[in-house]
């Protein structure tokens, strides 16, 4: 069995770190051997993160290169252009087509390239792209916007519904199940 | 049942299973979680010290008593040990001691990239270096019984590539913490000269001891494969060898970089035909293998700046480059960056504003640097920005006694700024030092410290006064402003800067990332009132953008802190 890579990729604090401890656990308990990588520190303030994630019978480097994401699932519009050089060919983004502008575009020293996905597009890169936060919203919460994006991305792994469902019960607090599953079945169906 | 844990976790685990007594760590990216994790047991006595010195100290002290202890820091903090540690090396150990270092390959968090292997080389005492989670626990679980068997403290080298990786970990039976007898030994643990000179001969001999067992021994081990390539490797570096180039070449691994096992490198090196070693940073295990006369491929291949990684191999091995497309447009960059709220914004604000010369320290303050406030104008270590004034007050005087600054959080202070301080009161500069108290240890995540009064468990403490300490330490002048208010920030900081004595400004207000801080009803703009001035946006506040001519503020990040507001010649931000 191959490696299979999946970066998750964000803004620091948008929540990427639920989504790579629902899709760890998942792999795990599917008795997979299971990588998963983060930087802490510094740039959790606001800052560019990527989480790589990599299962299979057995992984060895923790972390993903140029060429060789299987699915990159981003919370924000840049970060997934920021790391579509990390897809490899025929790969898959799913991005949440928020927009959150980081300080030099703030303060006017560069510009926000809004096409970047359109861009992308025309390459030929399969790009599965969902209002998460929307959606998020019409669960319950702004906060779910991690588990709408991988109801959506779910479909590209080879694991049954009901697992991820079990794993969302077994990783976020109880009072917030409901909220969570709603929040992953309103990503899985769009 | 295998569990997936980050290296940090694992260290922890394998720590506890190995029956430790007592920690005590200051925290430091990537080091931090070791400590955080060892403090949910109650079986350990765990607790953050001001600063690695002291922990350091403290370890070494709960070993002479008998107990299995340890410490964590990251690889600067190592500097601020290494006096303990240097003469821990003669006294050896009572109880068991582990010594866990993260270095930070490619300055994730960090503001420099040293080797922390050099320390254990100049020290004399051993190291070991795991490649994964399940060798994180294995390695700090069994260093405890090597520190005993040597009489040596043992050092655990982390990188933020171990430290902060989840893989798959098997935990084993924990041995139960056992306080061994406490008997007075003036020769080994008074290191006067008499004692330190015999116990010299006794370092040297016991790393020929410690030599002769690495040459057999679970850290380092060996894959014969097709012998046409041999790769000495260790840590991360190994599992970017094993995913490029799999079972088609043979490997030693190295899991104690110190000290380095003779025959095993020899006996390794005649069985291949091109020997390469790949290790990140410095070339130590290859200067080691060029001392035993072997040729070998190293550092004129493998880079000693940052980290490696899979493809830093395949490219050495012209294997094929892996096709990828990118987007047309710039990407621009997202750095790290105050948070909306941040109380530091409000001071860097006004020292910017006032054109005034800011040393800096070493917290989430440093960000202070980055556009559009760019107030600050040095960071170096640690304390550095309390004595580093000082020294730049006595070379340009009163020009800069009167326009210049140090900004050092209250962590940073209690760990290495109140020695300055004493030496500004002392020696007499009229220097002005701002202490950023927000009332945590900020960027490593949320650490408690003396100035909090709370320990690591989150329990009641004792709180020392930041006011009676400055006091205390020589200081007359000492006043408290609230940063959320600009007008008192720039009235004190002018004054303080005028006066003709030492001072300090205690900047103080919460973390705005704290539970116990309740957000403020988010500020609004009117849009008729807004005149597109574009003075709040000065402030490189998150929360607020330009969009259609008029300042926006977004709703989800603003917590309502009013410093904006404060700047708004139109009261356009309500």
């Amino acid at each position: 069995m191959k490696t299979t890579s999946v970066m998750i990729v964000g803004v620091g604090g948008q929540g990427s770190l639920l989504a790579s401890k629902l899709l760890g656990r998942l792999l795990v308990d599917e008795g997979l051997d299971v990588k998963v990588s983060e930087v802490h520190g510094m740039s959790q303030r606001g800052g560019s993160v990527v989480t790589y994630v990599r299962f299979g019978e057995k992984v060895y480097s923790p972390i993903i290169t140029q060429g060789e994401a299987d699915i990159i699932i981003s919370f924000e519009k840049l970060e997934a252009a920021r790391y579509a050089t990390f897809l490899k060919k025929g790969g898959k983004i799913v991005v949440n087509t928020q927009q959150i502008d980081p300080m030099p575009v703030i303060i006017g020293a560069a510009e926000y390239p809004e096409n970047c996905l359109t861009e992308l597009k025309n390459k030929n890169v399969d790009i599965d792209a969902i209002d998460a936060l929307s959606l998020a919203e019409q669960a319950g919460s702004s906060k779910a916007v991690n588990i709408v994006l991988m109801g959506k991305a779910a479909k590209y792994f080879d694991i049954p519904y009901e697992k991820w469902i079990k794993a969302i019960e077994n990783t976020v607090k109880e009072k917030f199940i409901e909220m969570n599953k709603k929040a992953f079945d309103l990503g899985y169906n769009s | 049942m295998k569990k997936l844990l980050i290296g940090n976790q694992a260290v922890a685990m394998g720590l506890h299973d190995g029956g430790l007594g007592v920690v005590s760590s200051y925290p430091g990216t990537p080091s931090t979680e070791i400590t955080e994790y060892l403090s949910e047991f109650n079986d350990i006595h765990s607790e953050w010290a001001p600063n690695e010195k002291v922990a350091c100290e403290v370890a070494f002290g709960a070993s002479l008593a008998g107990a299995r202890s340890a410490c964590a820091m990251k690889h600067v903090g190592l500097n601020v040990a290494a006096d303990p540690l240097f003469t821990l090396s003669y006294t050896g150990v009572n109880g068991g001691m582990v010594i866990c270092v993260a270095d930070d390959p490619a300055m994730h968090s960090s503001q420099n990239e040293q080797d922390s292997r050099h320390y254990a080389i100049a020290s004399k005492i051993p190291m070991l270096e795991p490649a994964d989670s399940q060798e994180a626990y294995t390695f700090a679980k069994t260093a405890f019984e090597l520190s005993e068997k040597f009489d040596t403290p043992v050092l655990l080298r982390m990188c933020t590539r171990i430290a902060h990786s989840q893989s798959l970990v098997e935990t084993e039976e924990q041995i139960p913490a056992v306080l061994k007898d406490y008997k007075k030994d003036a020769a080994k643990y008074i290191m006067m000269p008499a004692n330190a000179i015999k116990r010299h001969p006794f370092v040297e001999e016991r790393t020929l001891k410690i030599q002769e067992f690495s040459e057999n021994c679970i850290y380092n081990t060996l894959e014969m494969n097709d012998t046409k390539i041999g790769i000495i490797t260790s840590g991360c570096s190994y599992q970017y060898v094993k995913e490029v180039m799999g079972d088609s070449a043979s490997i030693l691994k190295i899991g104690m970089p110190n000290p380095l096992p003779v025959n095993l490198i020899q006996d390794f090196a005649k069985k291949v035909e091109k020997l390469y070693v790949i290790e990140e940073l410095d070339p130590v295990i290859e200067t080691f293998v060029r001392s035993l006369g072997i040729d070998c491929v190293g550092k004129e291949m493998f880079s000693i700046l940052g980290e490696f990684s899979q493809s830093t191999i395949a490219k050495a091995f012209n294997k094929e480059e892996k096709p990828f497309v990118s987007a047309d447009s710039i990407i621009p960059n997202r750095p790290p960056m105050m948070c909306a709220g941040c109380p530091h914004r409000g001071l860097f604000y006004t020292l910017a504003k006032n054109k005034i010369t800011v040393l800096g320290d070493i917290g989430c303050y440093t960000l202070g640097a980055v556009p559009p406030l760019s107030a600050l104008d040095s960071t170096l270590c640690m304390g550095a920005s309390i004595s580093g004034l000082h020294g730049f007050n006595l070379a340009r005087r009163e020009e800069s006694e009167q326009k210049s600054v140090a900004v050092i959080g209250d962590s940073t202070f209690m760990h290495s700024g109140m020695t300055g301080l004493a030496n500004i009161a002392y020696n007499a500069t009229n220097s002005t030092v701002i202490i950023l108290d927000n009332s945590i240890t900020g960027m490593t995540g949320h650490q408690q410290n003396p100035t909090t009064g709370y320990n690591i468990k989150g329990d009641p403490a004792l709180k020392i006064d930041l006011e009676a300490l400055c006091h205390a330490l020589g200081i007359n002048r000492v006043r408290v402003v609230d940063p959320y208010d600009l007008k008192a920030c720039e009235t004190a900081i002018k004054e303080e800067l005028k006066i003709e004595e030492p001072s300090v400004i205690i900047s103080r207000r919460p973390c705005v990332l704290l539970k116990s801080v309740k957000p403020q009803k988010p500020l609004l703009v009117n849009k008729d009132k807004c005149k597109s001035c574009k003075r709040c946006m000065s402030l490189g506040c998150p929360a607020i953008s330009f969009k259609d001519g008029k300042a926006v503020v977004d709703v989800t990040l603003c917590v309502g802190c009013g410093v904006c507001k404060q700047l708004c010649a139109f009261d356009a931000i309500n």
